[in-house]
């Protein structure tokens, strides 16, 4: 490798490979720029990686079990792709946009998650996604369903351009609880529709203006539509191949890469870390030079700051569908807040052996909530009850960070920690604003030029 | 149905500049360039081949120039049917480099993977056989230790280059052969063709206006 000849100046140098470095270092690379990745870790993924079990227990236990067995419990250990954030795509979302255009699709297959449930006196139901579900669904008396079928008819029938379509109502005046009130939804329906297809994960939206509900609620019901089951997506091996999809675009438009490669010194002019800007960074394989860095959090501590939500995450390993669900191999529980006397929603993401990413039999439920209490363990026991017996479980907690500037002043761009939600639709919204700051231009996403060549 | 289409994942793998992108360059449009720059854009080249009447279309991956730096993602062999592990005659540590990705293949790939070893660049040692460090034979006991296919090649005079995709292609369980709708064919079903969806709706709405 010694004598390997290595460009050292480059436009963009990122650090980090979670799935939001690697669309940026995928999307500028498109754009023709000269991109230098490089990761601290010896694997793709950074926090959006997933690992195998026997990282899982180094990972998050002090005493792991032998590799016996573990195996005679959970089977070859390359058969484990666990993620350690749990999303999902939104089928209609702004990811799917991104992996269609880009073409990463070919690199990754999906499937459809099976089910979208919700959780409500003590019990779980399917949440109802268009008109026609809503009619049959236990979760509402009969004059109820008639609301909100006219509910539902109204968002799917609004255009912008078209007044009598909004049937009186402002989406930028009103708040969304007006909305309800002007369909005379009752508290239960507002609470599903709140949590369980607008995705919100607390109530303060209710007295916000409609418009991002309405457009989170269009989002749902249009994910839904398009391939039936549920709005969700997930791909073969788990969401730590969203990255590497990435990477690879980024590669394929000469992007170079370096796993491995811890960053020993950050570069700035006038040699001040305070008030310099940005200028490249030592690493065992030489010094590169770049104007601009993107990276995640823990490439630049000193420039970001808590946002004071931590994140309790608990991985659970099953060897049994989820009770109540019709055996589904994948599903999404949404328990309100206000179900369980909480401020923040907790969310069950279920995958199984149907998506490669267990040994056959087993199931993968991963719980994540917003931490409220000093005993966030306890928080979760709502979600544990949920899941019938669990054979291994992980737990781990983490704060979530942002940028405290945007980058102008120093030229490091840096991401948000994974938030809570359960899409990815956070992220990609911290995706464009970062290529917005970096580029000085909106993301417009174009097809790629077809590369394939047939004889 | 009489001449279905096998379509079949290959992934080339090996140290940088052993000639890996020369070996498909010349496998799928019989050409050859000198002082070839480090792969760049050509993510998936496709090749079809014909084999006692049945078509086998394989799919090519390049490695984007990813192993340069030991980062090439997993993902990029995981799901492959084959793979060509390419070493370069004149150097020895390429041959390590071999070594290292078929014991790689053998722990994270496919347990079916077909796998051929492949010393490229015999053209250099032709008027002078000093050039040569590693042995033929290096080879072949490799290859019989680990179950491999293996020639030598040169992608430069196109020496061996098809012989080695029609072997793979001739050891690829063909379509036809496994008729039951087992369940492997069903989970490829369950798949959702995110692209090909997205092409769908675009023309629908092309067509309301």
């Amino acid at each position: 490798m010694a004598d390997e000849t290595m460009d050292t100046d480059y436009d963009v140098i990122v650090l980090g490979t979670g799935i939001t470095e690697c669309i940026l270092s995928g999307l500028l690379s498109v754009d023709g720029k000269k991109v230098l990745h490089i990761d601290k870790q010896d694997h793709y993924g950074g926090e959006s990686a997933s690992i195998t079990l026997s990282q899982l227990y180094s990972k998050f236990k002090q005493n792991p079990i032998s590799k016996d067995e573990r195996e005679s419990k959970f089977g070859k250990d390359r058969d484990w792709n666990v993620d350690l954030i749990p999303k999902f795509l939104m089928a209609n979302g702004e990811l799917t946009n991104i992996l269609i255009h880009t073409d990463v699709t070919r690199y990754v297959d999906f499937k459809q998650v099976s089910g979208s449930y919700v959780f409500k006196q003590g019990k779980i139901y399917k949440v109802p996604a268009n008109e026609y579900e809503a009619i049959s669904s236990p979760l509402m008396g009969i004059f109820e369903k008639r609301r909100m079928k006219k509910f539902l008819e109204w968002i799917s029938s609004y255009k912008e351009e078209e007044l009598q379509t909004h049937l009186g109502l402002d989406l930028d005046k009103n708040t969304m609880d007006e909305v309800y009130y002007k369909f005379g939804l009752g508290n239960s329906t507002k609470e599903f529709i709140g949590h369980s297809m607008a995705l919100w994960t607390n109530d303060d939206y209710l007295q916000q203006p409609a418009r991002p509900s309405f457009e989170r609620i269009l989002l749902y019901c249009q994910s839904v539509a398009r391939y039936g089951k549920s709005p969700y997506l997930y791909p073969l091996y788990g969401l730590g191949e969203l990255p590497q999809g990435f990477a690879r675009l980024s590669a394929i438009y000469g992007g170079t890469y370096m796993l491995d490669t811890p960053v020993e010194e950050v570069l700035y002019s006038e040699n001040d870390e305070t008030n310099g800007k940005f200028e490249g960074v030592k690493t065992k394989l030489g010094t590169f030079k770049a104007p601009l860095v993107i990276a995640d959090p823990t490439y630049f501590p000193k420039k970001c700051k808590s946002t004071g939500q931590r994140v309790i995450r608990a991985i659970c390993v099953l060897n049994h569908p989820v009770p109540n669900t019709s055996n589904a191999d994948s599903l999404q529980i949404i328990i309100p807040q206000s179900q369980v006397d909480r401020k923040n929603d907790i969310y069950i993401a279920v995958v199984s052996d149907a998506h490669n990413v267990c040994s056959k039999g087993h199931y993968l439920a991963i719980i994540s909530t917003i931490v409220e209490t000093d005993k966030p363990h306890i928080e979760l026991e709502p979600a544990f009850k949920l899941l019938g017996p669990i054979e291994e479980k992980f737990m781990g907690i983490a704060e979530l960070f942002e940028p405290k500037e945007d980058g102008s002043k120093d030229n490091i761009f840096l991401s948000r920690s994974y938030d809570a939600s359960s899409h990815f639709e956070s992220m990609t919204d911290d995706v464009e604003d970062i290529y917005l700051r970096v580029t000085g231009h909106p993301l417009v996403l174009k097809k790629r030029e077809d590369k394939e060549q047939q004889p | 149905m009489s001449n279905p289409i096998t379509s079949i994942k290959l992934v080339l793998l090996g140290e940088a500049a052993v000639g890996k992108s020369s070996i498909v360059l010349r496998f799928v449009s019989n050409d050859f360039s000198e002082n070839k720059e480090p792969t760049i854009g050509a993510a998936f080249l496709t090749q079809r081949v014909n084999i006692n009447n049945n078509t086998i279309k394989f799919e090519i991956w390049d490695t984007a120039g990813q192993e340069r730096f030991a980062s090439l993602a997993p993902m990029y062999y995981r799901n492959a049917q084959a793979a060509l592990v390419v070493y370069d005659i004149t150097k020895p540590q390429s041959f390590i480099k071999a070594r290292h990705w078929v014991k790689e293949l053998h722990e994270q790939a496919s347990k079916d993977i077909i796998i051929a070893l492949v010393g490229n660049k015999v053209d250099i040692i032709e008027n002078d056989e000093s050039e040569r460090k590693v042995a033929r034979e290096e080879g072949e006991r490799l290859a019989e230790e680990e179950g491999l296919i293996f020639f030598e090649t040169s992608a430069k005079t196109a020496e061996n280059v098809n012989d080695v995709f029609l072997n793979i292609g001739e050891k690829i369980p063909l379509k036809n052969d496994n008729s039951s709708p087992n369940d492997t064919t069903i989970t490829e079903d369950q798949r959702i063709n995110l692209a090909a969806s997205a092409n769908a709706t675009s023309e629908a709405s092309s067509c309301s206006c």
